[in-house]
């Protein structure tokens, strides 16, 4: 559980006159309300009762065949129906994979920083988290190799390995094809479970497709999770799972037990919309959407941010992740910077250890460009004026910062390991 | 606080303090204020401000002693003035770094305080922004983070022992003190100031065991310093009882303590007796009955 002053903090950040970069919400409205009406008219006129009425806790089977056409268009994903179960959310997976294999103290990895919105599910379920750090190239598999052999030494077996390879949450980095190939072998060799949590696969902006864990392992080891919440609406709540069949049934048990089944209405929606629209061009133009306020963001981060900071550059995805001097705090950064109106998450949130205190994932998702630049700006005023201070109380006056982007060079194979420390381009 | 406010019979209004505030206070006109608010504006004096101007009776402290405990600078040199202990101290606004080069007088300063040092902003209410300094490398950056939510902070002489809370709550015009809460950290790390507030990760021993000269002392000093603010109605002192010199020290006032059911005050006025209901019960009387005077 996080402080109860940091959770007034957050609650801050949901106020209107706060240009908020800290959530990870999609930009729902180019969502085009006529699209909405027909779905909505098609389930009055076609399947009223059915959707007033419960659903099978695995799913309806036609919801089912939508997210078989989803996993096929990312990476050619095959996947049997039988093998899914439809759920409340991707959030829900993390949960239900939690409550079916971890007991109190068992040993899980993730990596460094994790999914913010992962933390309190690991905590709450009494996970002893190891976070393996990642690079430019994603989570660092010779790091995972060693960390594995030392739990091993000690007699731990970690029940799952949860990743995000593409456009990883809060990190932005994408996992390498030859990364994700070892990744998929180690899991092979020592028979581990990896929990693949793919929300933004289809929100690329740059460069080639890389195959998903689970095409490569072809849901061997991997579990797959997935989720209409980016590439169609949150607001619906409705997510997947992928699993081999012994953890499938024990994961069909706990959704029993949480909610019964996932709202028939919501599936229902998926299905006529899937039948209505062509669902690829909403995605297309989302994605067209995004790149702008990407790209927006990294041209407001070089221009804005002291030459001391560093951040990512995500090729998909919602997130950056920015990395400042180590004695800038972040959590008292962003009280400082909610009294000028803008917010994003202290890095701490995604480290279940304290480390990423000098770090923030920033959004670019939700606001407009001009909000964007505007919330960059305000942010890198307040850390330059701390740079500033901090130079003047040690006596090392602030490095002039850089103000074009400068090309970074390749970095030396030991200066890649921690944690994320790529320049702009 | 709204569900204990209705069943004692009462109508609550609840209000989330905005734009809207003075509006929805018009528009309520209530009989009294319930002050449930923590931070800047709920506790440094401004919104009991607007009370006043509205003619809204409302519990707890007035304006002087929200100002006064609020910025725990002015509230330090009040109690040094009175003679009541509190931790050495100095205190320097960004300012005085920026333009009087005030960074200059940093090391006579640490030497004087002795590390660890306790670096605070002057007026937070919460533990966020309160650093623990080690070392000299360690000030630079605490100063820095603590500037992020005040234009002054202090560095204060760290108190090692034990963390304990007079709770006052007023009666026939006297304040009268509560059993003393202890707050016992679980884990040995008492650097680790936000462990404080995390849930589950500090106990809360009340009434504290302590001996009973020691008992009466602290409450002693809090009733002093709960009449020095100008405190009414009801407040929390903070005190560190040092281990190595058995001696008191003010940390703070709170003029407007936390009042949620598992807040520190509750949990000392019900070791004393007096139920959640009775107590916000009380905390209206009081509020009524001071301005009826």
């Amino acid at each position: 559980m996080k402080s109860s002053a940091m959770r007034d903090l957050m609650a801050v950040t949901a106020r209107p006159e706060v240009i908020s970069l800290a959530g990870g919400l999609p930009d729902t409205s180019s969502f085009p309300p006529e699209t909405f009406a027909a779905v909505a008219q098609r389930i009055a006129r076609e399947s009223c009762a059915k959707a007033l009425q419960y659903g099978p806790t695995e799913g309806l089977a036609g919801t089912k065949d939508c997210i078989v056409e989803v996993m096929h268009a990312d990476g050619g994903m095959k996947v049997d129906p039988d093998d899914m179960i439809v759920t409340t959310g991707g959030q829900q997976v993390i949960d239900l994979v939690s409550k079916t294999l971890i007991d109190p103290g068992d040993v899980i990895v993730a990596e460094a920083p994790t999914y913010p919105g992962a933390v309190p599910t690991f905590s709450s379920y009494e996970a002893k988290v190891e976070q393996i750090d990642m690079d430019s190239d994603g989570m660092r598999i010779d790091l995972l190799e060693e960390r594995l052999d030392q739990l091993e030494r000690d007699g731990r077996r970690p029940k799952f390995i949860y990743t995000i390879p593409s456009f990883q949450n809060p990190a932005g980095v994408t996992m390498s094809l030859e990364r994700r190939q070892r990744l998929v072998e180690v899991a092979a060799e020592r028979e581990l479970l990896v929990l693949e949590d793919n929300p933004y696969g289809l929100l690329r902006y740059e460069g080639q497709p890389l195959p998903p864990l689970y095409a490569l392992d072809r849901g061997v080891y991997v579990m797959y999770l997935g989720t209409f919440s980016k590439i169609l609406s949150p607001g619906i709540r409705l997510g997947w799972v992928v699993a081999p069949p012994p953890v499938l049934e024990k994961i069909n048990l706990g959704k029993q037990a949480a909610d019964l089944c996932t709202s028939t209405l919501s599936q229902l929606m998926v299905q006529a919309y899937f039948e209505e629209a062509r669902w690829r061009d909403y995605v297309e133009s989302l994605t067209e959407i995004y790149r702008d306020r990407r790209d927006t963001m990294l041209d407001a981060l070089a221009e804005f941010f002291p030459a001391e900071a560093e951040w990512t550059r995500p090729a998909g995805g919602l997130f950056i992740w920015a990395t400042l001097p180590d004695f800038i705090d972040t959590t008292d950064l962003l009280a400082r910077a909610l009294r000028d109106n803008v917010a994003f998450v202290p890095g701490e949130a995604a480290y279940l250890d304290g480390r990423g205190r000098n770090a923030m994932r920033l959004n670019f998702s939700a606001s407009d460009e001009e909000s964007i630049r505007e919330g960059i700006r305000r942010i890198g005023k307040v850390v330059r004026e701390q740079v500033a201070l901090y130079g003047t109380l040690t006596g090392r006056p602030a490095s002039e910062p850089a103000r074009a982007p400068v090309a970074a060079p390749e970095p030396a194979e030991d200066a890649k390991v921690v944690p994320l420390r790529r320049k702009a381009q | 606080m709204e569900d204990a406010l209705e069943r004692l019979g009462h109508e609550a209004l609840p209000i989330d303090v905005g734009a809207d505030l003075i509006e929805r206070l018009r528009g309520g006109a209530p009989d009294v204020a319930f002050i449930a608010l923590h931070g800047r504006n709920g506790e440094d004096g401004t919104v009991q401000e607007l009370l006043e101007i509205l003619g809204i009776p409302y519990t707890g402290s007035a304006v002087l002693a929200c100002v006064r405990c609020m910025d725990k600078v002015l509230a330090k040199h009040m109690l040094l003035e009175a003679g009541l202990p509190t931790p050495e101290f100095f205190a320097f606004s960004e300012l005085a770094f920026r333009e009087l080069g005030a960074a200059e007088a940093l090391p006579a300063m640490e030497e004087r305080l002795e590390f660890p040092i306790v670096v605070k902003p002057a007026g937070q209410g919460s533990a966020l922004g309160i650093k623990f300094a080690r070392t000299p490398a360690e000030v630079p950056s605490a100063l820095v983070n603590a500037f992020s939510y005040d234009d002054k902070v202090l560095l204060e002489r760290h108190i090692h022992g034990r963390d304990l809370s007079v709770s006052l709550l007023e009666e026939g015009g006297r304040p009268q003190t509560l059993p003393i809460v202890e707050a016992v950290p679980r884990d040995e790390d008492f650097f680790d100031f936000e462990a404080r507030y995390e849930i589950g990760r500090t106990e809360y021993d009340c009434p504290a065991d302590l001996p009973a000269e020691t008992t009466s002392r602290a409450q002693e000093i809090a009733v002093a310093v709960y009449e020095l603010i100008g405190c009414s109605g009801f407040a929390r002192v903070d005190l560190m009882l040092e281990e190595s010199s058995g001696e008191l020290f003010v940390l703070e006032a709170n003029a407007v303590p936390g009042l949620t059911e598992t807040s520190l005050l509750p949990q000392a006025a019900e070791a004393a007796g007096i139920e959640f209901d009775a107590l916000v019960e009380r905390i209206v009387d009081l509020a009524a009955a001071r301005t009826a005077v």
